[in-house]
């Protein structure tokens, strides 16, 4: 941006800096700092999920031993802040990907709710084969 | 004619946190449900004997890697974004780069690690 | 309901003060007042210092853009009664340095549209003789809800990317750049990339989307970047595997 030289006829402009906390300011706002920190459970479930494989192969009794580490209260309430956040992380994902990916079937643009739905119906696919393979 | 872009490592990156949002929105609900919350709890079985034979799988391990690196891609990135944007400290963003895309390079290699290891 | 509000409106008069103040106006409410005929009240009957920008009062220039209660609106399309008992903040256009009371500085995004070439790009033009450029409905409803953009900023001000880092190119320089890209008449988008594919382009948006939620036109600047994203990283990938095919291809693969 060019730096203005201010004279009497061409007085100071007034530039107002944006607060460390512009992101409480209004709701959306907060939604939207709390979607981008639904990536840290992201990572956080990365290192979980190779310590639950890791314990998998190491035998019945190290699995069970993990599993009751687990089930300590704070690994679950951690576990289960996890899971809202990962959710959340879905649910907005899913909404805004209409925005982002328009698809084309011949010359017409496919409508934005067609979008959302493949994405929720692909998410119900893969989340009922998850559970048919890990609770056979 | 086209000049390559200026940043030609952004479309990488942003591919990558694509990649990785995609398949933690898919898989990470179900994923976090059963692993940490209803096998510790007990609320449904966890069969080890299908597990072992499930996990340790080699295509079901370079299905998680995949998902491990893309994963802690799309943390790297978006972390990186909410340091600049909620806490304004772009001026440290050697520092955050580093920490950000440095920490999921050395996540990516400790989970080939762990994955290759089993 | 009050027949009279109070507007608190924000002053800045350089000569006078160095910060802004807030002078309060009570003005009168009929139901089918907008904050614009309030202003226009203070001007010719309370206070005819009040400097501000307006034009069509009808929603289509841009002109009155404005904080009210902390929301970026069009003046001349948001209703004084809404408000009502109020009082109702009437602020200059966040994010913009400020020239005096609800006057904002808008050389910035001037540059910025410039930069990203918002006009058809071609590398011939089709002579008169041979008559119109044809674009089937599909074609131009490709790109028409970009070409909706009245320039009223409102975006730029919900926008907390461009409040942050005033380098950003920002929602509407990059839904118009779009809004050519997309034109099936132009061939400019490989030009448009340079400017767009830099980090203060496309990428330093973060997808907050609050630009789409304030536009008054409804054009959806977010959808358009994150288009531009996906076309820009898919564009990239390929000039791997097909190295002739080059930045900037349309979405529908133009060529």
């Amino acid at each position: 941006m060019s730096n203005p030289i201010y004279s009497e006829h061409h007085p100071r402009w007034l530039r107002q800096r944006l607060s460390t906390y512009w992101w409480l300011g209004k709701w959306p706002y907060v939604k939207f700092i709390l979607r981008e920190i639904s990536s840290v459970f992201v990572a956080w479930f990365v290192i979980y999920l190779l310590l639950f494989v890791r314990s998998v192969a190491q035998g019945e009794a190290a699995f069970r031993a993990f599993l009751e580490f687990s089930g300590h209260p704070v690994m679950l309430a951690v576990n289960a802040v996890t899971l809202l956040f990962i959710t959340f992380h879905a649910i907005t994902w899913f909404a805004v990907a209409p925005q982002a990916i328009v698809a084309h079937m011949g010359t017409k643009k496919v409508p934005p709710f067609l979008i959302a739905a493949g994405h929720y119906g692909a998410w119900v696919v893969v989340t009922a084969g998850l559970f048919w393979l890990l609770l056979r | 004619m086209a000049k390559p872009p200026k940043r030609p490592i952004e479309p990488l990156l942003w591919l990558l946190f694509s990649a990785g949002g995609m398949a933690s929105a898919m898989l990470m609900p179900a994923l976090v449900f059963l692993f940490a919350l209803a096998f510790p709890l007990g609320w449904l079985p966890a069969n080890y004997e299908s597990l072992r034979v499930l996990l340790l799988h080699p295509v079901t391990r370079l299905v998680l890697f995949g998902i491990c690196m893309v994963s802690l891609f799309h943390w790297a990135h978006r972390f990186k974004y909410t340091l600049y944007d909620g806490l304004q400290v772009q001026h440290l963003n050697e520092m955050i780069n580093l920490f950000c895309y440095g920490g999921a390079v050395v996540g990516t290699i400790a989970a080939g690690y762990v994955l290759l290891t089993l | 309901m009050a027949d009279r509000i109070t507007m608190q409106v924000t002053r800045y008069r350089p000569e006078l003060e160095s910060d802004a103040a807030v002078q309060e106006y009570e003005v009168p409410c009929p139901k089918d007042w907008v904050v614009l005929d309030g202003l226009n009240y203070v001007k010719d009957q309370l206070d005819g210092t009040l400097s501000y920008r307006w034009s069509c009062r009808m929603g289509v220039c841009g002109s009155c853009g404005m904080m009210v209660n902390g929301e970026p609106k069009l003046t001349c399309a948001t209703f004084l009664a809404d408000y009502a008992p109020g009082p109702v903040k009437v602020e200059p256009l966040r994010n913009f340095p400020v020239i005096r009371d609800l006057v904002v500085e808008l050389g910035d995004f001037m540059r910025k549209l410039v930069a990203v070439k918002p006009w058809i790009v071609r590398k011939d033009e089709k002579p008169v003789s041979q008559g119109e450029y044809l674009q089937t409905p599909d074609e131009l409803d490709e790109y028409k809800q970009y070409s909706m953009c009245i320039n009223c900023m409102l975006c730029y001000s919900a926008c907390p990317i461009y409040g942050l880092d005033p380098n950003f190119i920002g929602p509407a320089a990059i839904a118009l750049a779009q809004r050519y890209n997309l034109d099936s008449r132009d061939e400019g988008a490989a030009e448009r990339m340079e400017i767009l594919s830099q980090h203060e382009g496309i990428w330093g948006c973060t997808f907050v989307g609050e630009c789409t939620e304030v536009c008054p036109k409804h054009v959806d600047p977010a959808g358009a970047i994150q288009r531009y994203k996906l076309t820009a990283a898919m564009d990239w990938a390929k000039s791997f595997v097909l190295p002739k095919k080059g930045a900037g291809v349309r979405e529908q693969g133009a060529d």
